[in-house]
């Protein structure tokens, strides 16, 4: 019940907030904000209520009724440690993500939050999806008021990259879907549950195309290199919430699909793949790092500093052992608090000097004191500073990778130059120096310093107490840690 | 007792927390006293525990615990971090007393002291961490701490790229360390600093070791990664000071001394350290001599006297290569604030030639620069500076690993030294006066300055004495005090007489030898060449993603196919006719040949 | 009716009907356009008398009935579409009439 009740107060919420934004449009802001809070309230009740199912490593809650029995199709829900982080985290970002564009949107904004709260609603069912066909719907349903988020309330060059963001993830979702329906066939027992399929046979040709689907379409929404260039554009032109959305929970879709998906589904094929995934992702660390350093695109600057992010995320599933994991689970979670931010303030910095243009910038600190504080705060934050959580968790990523691949793990932390040189060029050229332009912006709200600031003070907390992180998500890793023996000593 | 621990290392960061947050609000008298009376506050903690100290204690609580790995937020203290401990909050609180009053007039006052707490704190952090992970926390804290005061000028552009710099460099040196941090995690299953020391080292010792010493090399500002040290000076006199003198830049004596027994498993890695120290107290010796801007000066003196330590460490003194950082930490920080001082008097003017008799106009900062220069030249007898090097000398004299090369460098090196200091004394404080004082430093800024030197001068006390048993060792003396009293002398009679440097600047091979050594060799110019740029260009050519091309090209190609095909669609009834019977003429063919 | 063979009244449908096809192809007069269509289909209604002469069966001459009625309604539905095409264009050109392709890329 309280699974679905998670699927139907946002999409109900986005529903009343549409019909009520024709009387008032403030009223249907507080209407999405409610809705997102409920969510988040009902994850963090459920967090802080069951302690014992976490350390026992069984499902919290599950619904699992025939949906369409013809077919094998059931509505099967469930929560266990590993995605409850992650609908933890949906509800926070949702809540941010409302609260950042009460002023950005102005335009359709009753649409806007239906637009808005559909996608946290498909969001949250491919997180709770324990039926492959199920995640699918869920995972497509996620396209849809995304395109138009971007299409309708994007920036300048909108229309190309929604239609960029729609080709690649679609193209990348077919893939998904050829591989359930490939899986559903082998597994012959005439149904897409998880618990069914899981541990099928096959021969590992077949396994390894179908798994190779599987990826394809999780690498795209990850993204990894080589199919990373649609977020650059969608991120740039998304409108503020939506950036925050794609780089806090679209983009764990796909490392939570890996995860859940990829690996327990096809333990040997993953295997013998995760060398070549392990390269990409450090590949990919190195790449985003070096591209996010040429932009002079304050959003593209950070939507690159993504793809060097979730390099690492790639890199740690792959190096297989318990503590690289962690560090990547760690990484989705930091990543979408601290990149999420960081998109607040380039939504904010547009808003106030309307460019994103970091040679038309400069000198903002004298005016923006506070602005200036959050945006120093989350670009160390997004360097790894110790003490903050993207420390802990790309430290443990690279501890760990580092007895699967000494020479992976070295170039991914090459990442770590890299990712100084980009962070501080972004503080520079946006906060120091003389404020040549003249730009005489509104320092931050009381609105925005209560969204960065909780954000802030949230990494500071996994920073200095990552523990309780890792004691929720660590028996719902175990099977992925079973089905990558890999690495767990380097000598 | 020990639970002392967490205030001493957990007090500056409260006050820079609270500095953070309501220092833009507060009073710039209030923020200065949060920033002092939390470092205070520190020290007398440091104090009380020092006092009281008979063994090793450490307090913990836990911070990750991932599969086997098991990091802890803890403190240790030993005699080691004991003496990290008291220099970095005695010497950070006098720093902060010095600044309350010298900043006072500076925007981002509160700023300032935000930023100088959250130093401490860290560097105290650095020296009580009980693990290494903890240890790298605080690395990486100073790290940061002194990015953002070199850069606390933001509005110069020169000044944000020089922390910039730093930063980056410095964090090359950090990758480093931590790949060693992965390969000793991986073989001791933990990063507990006492099993790493007491543990059998990793079969790849040296490489480990040298690892490590990348890491010191960054942070302690030593060849190759050295660069950014002068151009951190950019920071206020403070700041260079406390971090770019006194502690910071020594974080690396201690990363070794602290894992020594990594270092002693591997020859070639104590070599490699000594070598590094002696090839650096040299290069910066000489790079000292020909610097126009003080505080450049002050800061190659301090990659020079660095490079003491890392030989003293290299030849396994650790005990010298901690005693010499007491001292420098004393006498440097000083040097420094007497500097600053005279930077003041002087509208913020850097250039030493641009200066002139300050003796009479500013007496105090004239006498303690006096101590100071005369502590860094290790004067005989009456300058802790003195004992602290002669013991670094005596050890590579004595020790096993030590190389008669080595002691010549040193020696020479202490010829450097004296003669640069003596060069900016004279250019400096006598002469004719060329500018007139528009600052006098107030009362704590007196206060620091006295409490600093004498400090400088008996900053000794407490350290194991010279034995000058051996006549080796008295010839030793008395060759270094020759050695001093040879370069103060040359540097005197190099000033007094004029036509003796206009004849050295008139000479080709003099000339270009004096450009080569303002320039620090080049390595600037050289990195820049070969690194920095290259780089850049290569970031800057993909900068439209290369990868994109090839979705771009398929969306090309897409396009280019359409607009073939759309030839066909003239839109002419007949066109379209003529294509109904010429493919039922073909569809007949077909038929009819079958 | 018995003494022409059935291939030369074949070969003579087919005549028609390539004189028509290549009226349709080649005239921009759409009335003469409307015009080679009738040929065309007249065409395959002397291929179809011809057939049911051979084979001595009604069938064919059925379909003349058909052919002749749909060719009815095709001039009537033709010649009200060539009224309207040259009420809007001012013209019986078929070429004037392409406005199936893109706009500007005439």
């Amino acid at each position: 019940m309280i699974l679905t009740l998670l699927l139907i107060i946002p999409l109900a919420g986005g529903i009343l907030s549409w019909m009520v934004a024709r009387w008032s449009v403030l009223a249907a802001r507080w209407v999405a904000m409610l809705a997102t809070t409920a969510v988040f309230v009902i994850a963090m009740a459920v967090w802080l209520q069951n302690p014992a199912e976490l350390g026992a490593g069984t499902r919290l809650i599950e619904v699992n009724k025939p949906w369409v029995p013809q077919f094998g199709l059931s509505y099967h829900l469930a929560l266990d440690g590993l995605n409850l982080l992650l609908v933890l985290l949906t509800g926070l970002l949702a809540m941010v993500a409302v609260a950042c564009s009460w002023q950005e949107i102005q335009h359709q904004a009753g649409l806007f939050h239906l637009a808005l709260l559909t996608l946290v609603t498909a969001i949250l069912g491919a997180f709770l999806a324990f039926d492959l066909l199920l995640f699918f719907f869920f995972w497509e349903a996620m396209l849809i008021p995304m395109y138009f988020l971007i299409a309708i309330w994007g920036h300048e060059n909108r229309r190309y990259a929604a239609i960029k963001f729609f080709l690649f993830t679609f193209i990348g979702g077919l893939f998904i879907l050829i591989s359930v329906l490939g899986l559903y066939v082998y597994a012959g027992k005439g149904s897409f549950d998880y618990d069914a399929l899981i541990g099928t046979a096959m021969p590992a040709g077949a396994a390894m195309l179908l798994m190779l689907g599987l990826i394809f379409g999780f690498a795209v929404k990850l993204p990894a290199i080589p199919v990373h260039t649609w977020l650059p554009d969608a991120h740039t032109e998304a409108p503020t919430a939506g950036s925050v959305i794609l780089a806090g929970l679209l983009l764990k879709t796909g490392a939570y699909g890996i995860l859940r998906f990829a690996i327990p589904l096809f333990p040997e094929a993953s295997r013998t793949i995760a060398p070549i995934l392990m390269a990409l992702g450090a590949a990919g660390v190195l790449y985003g790092a070096i591209l996010a350093y040429a932009q002079s695109d304050l959003k593209r600057m950070v939507a690159y500093t993504s793809v060097s992010h979730m390099g690492f995320v790639l890199l740690g599933i792959y190096a297989g052992n318990a503590i690289a994991i962690r560090g990547a689970v760690l990484v989705i979670v930091c990543h979408g608090l601290a990149t999420g931010a960081l998109f607040v303030i380039a939504g904010a910095v547009q808003q106030r000097t309307g460019t994103r243009e970091l040679s038309r910038l400069g000198g903002l600190w004298e005016v923006t004191p506070k602005l200036g504080g959050f945006t120093l705060f989350f670009a160390l934050a997004a360097l790894g500073l110790p003490g903050l959580g993207n420390f802990v968790a790309e430290f443990l990523v690279l501890l760990g990778t580092f007895a699967a691949s000494p020479p992976l793990a070295v170039i991914a932390a090459l990442g770590l130059i890299a990712s100084v040189v980009y962070a501080l060029w972004l503080v520079q050229r946006s906060m120091f120096g003389l404020n040549v332009n003249e730009l005489k912006p509104a320092d931050l709200t009381a609105r925005e310093v209560a969204i960065l600031g909780v954000l802030a003070a949230l990494l500071l907390w996994i920073g200095l107490h990552p523990q309780p992180v890792f004691d929720t998500v660590d028996k719902s890793l175990t099977t992925v840690e079973r089905a990558l023996p890999t690495g767990e000593s380097y000598e | 007792m020990s639970e002392l621990l967490w205030i001493v290392a957990l007090a500056p960061f409260i006050g820079a927390f609270t500095l953070a947050i309501f220092g833009a609000s507060m009073p710039k008298k209030i923020a200065g006293a949060v920033g002092c009376t939390s470092v205070g506050i520190s020290w007398v903690c440091a104090v009380i525990l020092g006092l009281n100290y008979t063994q090793p204690q450490e307090v913990s609580i836990g911070w990750i615990n991932v599969s086997w790995l098991q990091v802890d937020i803890g403190l240790r203290l030993d005699t080691l971090s004991l003496a990290w401990m008291e220099v970095v909050t005695l010497v950070g609180l006098l720093i902060h007393l010095y600044a309350s009053q010298s900043m006072y007039d500076e925007d981002g006052y509160s700023r300032f002291f935000c930023y100088m707490n959250l130093f401490v704190g860290s560097m105290l952090t650095l020296a009580l961490a009980s693990n290494l992970l903890l240890l790298y926390l605080g690395w990486e804290g100073v790290g940061l701490c002194s990015y953002l005061l070199i850069g606390f000028w933001y509005k110069g552009v020169v000044n944000c790229d020089s922390a910039r710099k730093a930063f980056i460099v410095t964090r090359i040196g950090d990758t480093a360390l931590a790949i060693a941090l992965f390969i000793l995690a991986w073989h001791y299953r933990t990063l507990g600093m006492q099993a790493i020391i007491n543990g059998a080292p990793p079969v790849a010792a040296t490489l480990v070791a040298l690892l490590i010493l990348g890491g010191a090399v960054g942070k302690s500002a030593q060849i190759p990664l050295h660069t950014w040290l002068p151009d951190a000076m950019a920071g206020p006199s403070p700041v260079s000071a406390l971090i770019h003198a006194a502690t910071m830049v020594t974080a690396g004596v201690y990363l070794i001394a602290r894992l020594g027994n990594l270092f002693l498993a591997s020859p070639a890695a104590m070599l490699a350290v000594a070598v590094v120290g002696t090839v650096t107290l040299l290069y910066a010796g000489l790079s000292a001599l020909t610097q126009r801007d003080i505080k450049r000066v002050l800061a190659y003196s301090t990659i020079s006297q660095i490079g003491y330590m890392f030989l003293a460490l290299g030849v396994g003194a650790w005990n010298a290569a901690v005693f010499h950082f007491v001292t420098h930490a004393f006498f440097k920080a000083l040097l420094f604030l007497s500097a600053g001082v005279v930077v003041d008097a002087q509208n913020h003017e850097h250039d030493i030639f641009k200066m002139g008799g300050l003796r009479r106009a500013l007496p105090v900062a004239f006498w303690t620069f006096m101590i100071g220069a005369a502590s860094l030249c290790a004067l005989p007898f009456i300058t802790a500076g003195f004992y602290s090097k002669e013991a670094i000398l005596g050890a590579v004299h004595t020790s096993q690993a030590g190389a008669g090369w080595m002691l010549a460098c040193g020696l020479i090196g202490s010829l450097l030294t004296a003669a640069y200091t003596s060069r900016t004394v004279l250019v400096v404080f006598f002469g004719e006066q060329k500018m007139e004082v528009s600052k006098r430093p107030g009362g704590l800024v007196v206060f620091a300055l006295v409490v600093l030197s004498v400090l400088s001068i008996i900053g000794f006390v407490g350290w194991p004495k010279l034995h000058l048993g051996e006549s080796s060792e008295q010839m030793l003396v008395v060759v270094s005090t020759v050695l001093v009293l040879c370069g103060i002398g040359s540097a005197y009679v190099y000033f007094s007489r004029r036509q003796l440097s206009e004849a050295f600047a008139a000479w080709p091979f003099g000339n270009a030898l004096h450009r080569l050594s303002l320039s620090g060799f080049g390595f600037d110019w050289l990195y820049q060449r070969t690194i920095v740029n290259p780089l850049k260009a290569i970031a800057h050519a993909n900068r439209r993603d290369i990868i994109d091309a090839f979705y771009t090209g398929l969306a090309g190609a897409a396009r280019a196919g359409e607009s073939l095909c759309k030839l066909m669609q003239t839109g002419r009834v007949r066109n379209y006719a003529a294509g109904l019977v010429f493919g039922a003429i073909i569809i007949a063919y077909i038929v009819a040949v079958r | 009716m018995n003494n022409v063979p059935v291939i030369h009244a074949l070969i003579f449908a087919g005549a028609l009907f390539a004189i028509g096809a290549l009226g349709v192809i080649v005239r921009r007069n759409l009335v003469f356009v409307l015009m080679s269509i009738e040929l065309m289909l007249i065409a395959a209604s002397v291929a179809f008398i011809a057939a049911a002469a051979k084979w001595n069966q009604a069938d064919g001459q059925v379909f003349y009935i058909f052919i002749v009625v749909t060719a009815a309604a095709e001039v009537a539905v033709g010649l009200s579409l060539l009224l309207r095409i040259h009420h809007t264009f001012k013209s019986v050109d078929s070429d004037d009439v392409s406005l199936l392709r893109e706009e500007g890329e005439r």
